[in-house]
């Protein structure tokens, strides 16, 4: 039957992708290259294609962008219910649906000519492309996924509180930091796994901001590379099928990450949802 | 003690909101005055005329118009794979699929909905180097598979959006078919879809915004700095997205910057157009619930 047809098709497409991948990755296990894969020199040159650089570059970016979203994402929410002016929480959100309407390519684009030179003047230290100008462009980038997911919660579990705690003559400030957050734990969790996702997955800016060298950064105004700019970055540049096969283990791992983080929010799901709050 | 934990969050919550506000206003103004000067038929057509650059008599060179094409062809490439069978599988997960194959289905898209673009785009050149080794030695990247790698990318999207938009009827639509003595079929197709057709729309206007807006994929399965118009199906393609990050990394004229800023402004307004129709149509829809 015909529903039934194209939904198991689109169910199938996730297996499709693994299965590529692991059929690209394999012959790095049987010619022994497997130890080279991880490897901390990057120079295709010389035979070397270890990719624990653009491991770690991509976890320090994930992490060091969700430090900057999730705090300013879940002050936002803050204001929303109820620390800002009602006549202001229109337009926040209003702004903040709009900012997931801003092409990814776009914020990559206004950082280079923006905030690249920016840091470049200000803090005289290199060219200015580095973790941190990357980190704080991804943290917009992801910060509309973080704001929506825990209003989203804060939506169902506010209205509820809010004439109990007035009555009781609760301030915004304590019903908030003690009352509504902590029972808003599961959107919190999820909000953050899910931002977590979305800067992991993230190519453009990453490959726009970050300046791409294969290395370990020693401070946050160095430069990076990520998985995903890597595999941008040798599709482009390079013809030889021994990098592919680097090219492929490195999409794996990409996959694996986003597939857990993605196994993960399920399980807060259906864990938040048998317990009566929905995230 | 504790007026001084107030005062901590007060400013954290304002600075916060502030900050982010800034920025925005900060990116829209800075590619509405770089961007907005460099509007007319130059943007567009470069030194063709207009009426040759769109009937394809002349090439045009550094312009938008192929990336335009380019963009409007994926999209609606995309689409037209994408949409069929994104509805479809919608329909079936929310009138026909019982629990345990379900939850299943709706693992399989979330993962898919979460899985990185340019996983996608790599899929799409493991696919050709796949075909070159063993069916088709001439395979390369082209149009027609950036398209297909476009549709996997927004497909969990109309799924989902489908499906929310079937699973949100109210019970009275659900007994109409019946009552009437119509078969499941008919009461998909005469009452479900239409009642929730404007759902179904706003999710479909959705992943065509997606679609546009996309870089990581169209990167590694054919997109060019300087294809001219699309050759067809299996040749290389401009896109608007494209043009944008390969101006900003390698532009080498204050023209071409220029150029860099009307295309992003032109990128921008299409998005937006897309994503600003489809949050009508969501209000709309609330507002026509709020009626009953």
């Amino acid at each position: 039957m015909l529903f039934q047809g194209s939904a198991v098709f689109s169910a199938l497409i996730v297996l499709a992708l693994f299965g590529f991948l692991v059929y690209f990755t394999l012959p790095l296990f049987s010619e022994g290259q497997f130890t080279e894969l991880f490897s901390w020199h990057w120079r295709p040159f010389h035979g070397e294609f270890g990719i624990l650089p653009m491991i770690v570059g991509t976890v320090l970016l994930a992490i060091s962008a969700m430090l900057i979203a999730y705090p300013v994402g879940l002050g936002i929410c803050l204001f929303i219910h109820g620390l800002g002016p009602t006549w202001l929480v229109r337009p926040v959100l209003f702004l903040v649906y709009g900012m997931t309407g801003i092409p990814t390519v776009i914020y990559g684009f206004v950082a280079v000519f923006l905030l690249v030179p920016l840091l470049r003047t200000t803090l005289a230290h290199g060219t200015g492309f580095s973790l941190l100008a990357a980190s704080l462009t991804l943290s917009i980038l992801v910060l509309p996924t973080i704001v929506l997911l825990i209003n989203t919660q804060l939506q169902q579990i506010v209205p509820r509180l809010r004439l109990t705690t007035e009555a009781l003559g609760i301030s915004r400030i304590h019903e908030l930091t003690r009352i509504s957050l902590p029972s808003a734990s599961y959107g919190l969790l999820a909000a953050a796994i899910l931002g977590f996702g979305r800067a992991v997955g993230d190519t453009l800016i990453a490959l726009m901001v970050a300046g791409n060298a294969a290395q370990i950064p020693g401070t946050a105004f160095d430069s990076i590379r990520t998985l995903t700019a890597h595999i941008a970055l040798v599709v482009a540049t390079d013809s030889q099928s021994t990098i592919y096969h680097s090219l492929f283990a490195a999409g794996l791992i990409l996959f694996m990450t986003t597939t857990t983080v993605n196994l993960l929010l399920h399980q807060i799901r259906r864990r938040s949802s048998r317990e009566g709050q929905s995230a | 003690m504790r007026k001084l934990f107030d005062i901590f969050i007060y400013s954290w919550v304002w600075i916060s909101t502030l900050a982010v506000f800034s920025t925005v206003i900060c990116l829209l103004w800075f590619l509405l005055s770089r961007g907005l000067p460099t509007f007319g038929k130059e943007l567009f057509f470069g030194q063709a005329s207009v009426w040759e650059a769109i009937t394809g008599q002349v090439r045009v060179w550094d312009a938008l118009w192929p990336a335009c094409v380019g963009t409007l062809s994926l999209v609606f490439l995309a689409a037209l794979m994408a949409v069929p069978l994104g509805i479809s599988s919608g329909i079936y997960l929310a009138c026909f699929a019982e629990n345990p194959f379900k939850r299943i289905l709706s693992l399989s898209v979330e993962l898919l909905a979460g899985t990185p673009s340019i996983i996608m785009g790599l899929f799409g050149f493991a696919l050709i180097l796949f075909l070159r080794n063993t069916f088709f030695p001439d395979a390369n990247t082209s149009l027609l598979l950036a398209a297909s790698c476009l549709a996997l990318l927004i497909l969990p999207y109309l799924i989902f959006t489908t499906q929310a938009a079937l699973e949100s009827l109210t019970d009275e639509y659900r007994l109409i078919g019946p009552s009437l003595g119509l078969s499941q079929l008919q009461t998909i197709f005469h009452i479900f879809l239409p009642a929730s057709g404007r759902g179904i729309l706003g999710g479909v206007i959705l992943s065509l915004g997606r679609a546009a807006e996309d870089t990581a994929v169209i990167m590694l399965t054919g997109v060019i700095a300087n294809a001219g118009l699309p050759h067809g199906l299996f040749g290389k393609f401009e896109a608007l997205p494209f043009r944008i990050f390969y101006l900003a990394a390698e532009y080498q004229t204050p023209a071409e910057l220029n150029s860099a800023y009307g295309t992003a402004l032109v990128l921008l307004c299409l998005t937006g157009l897309l994503y600003g129709g489809a949050l009508a149509l969501h209000k709309t829809l609330e507002w026509q619930w709020n009626q009953h």
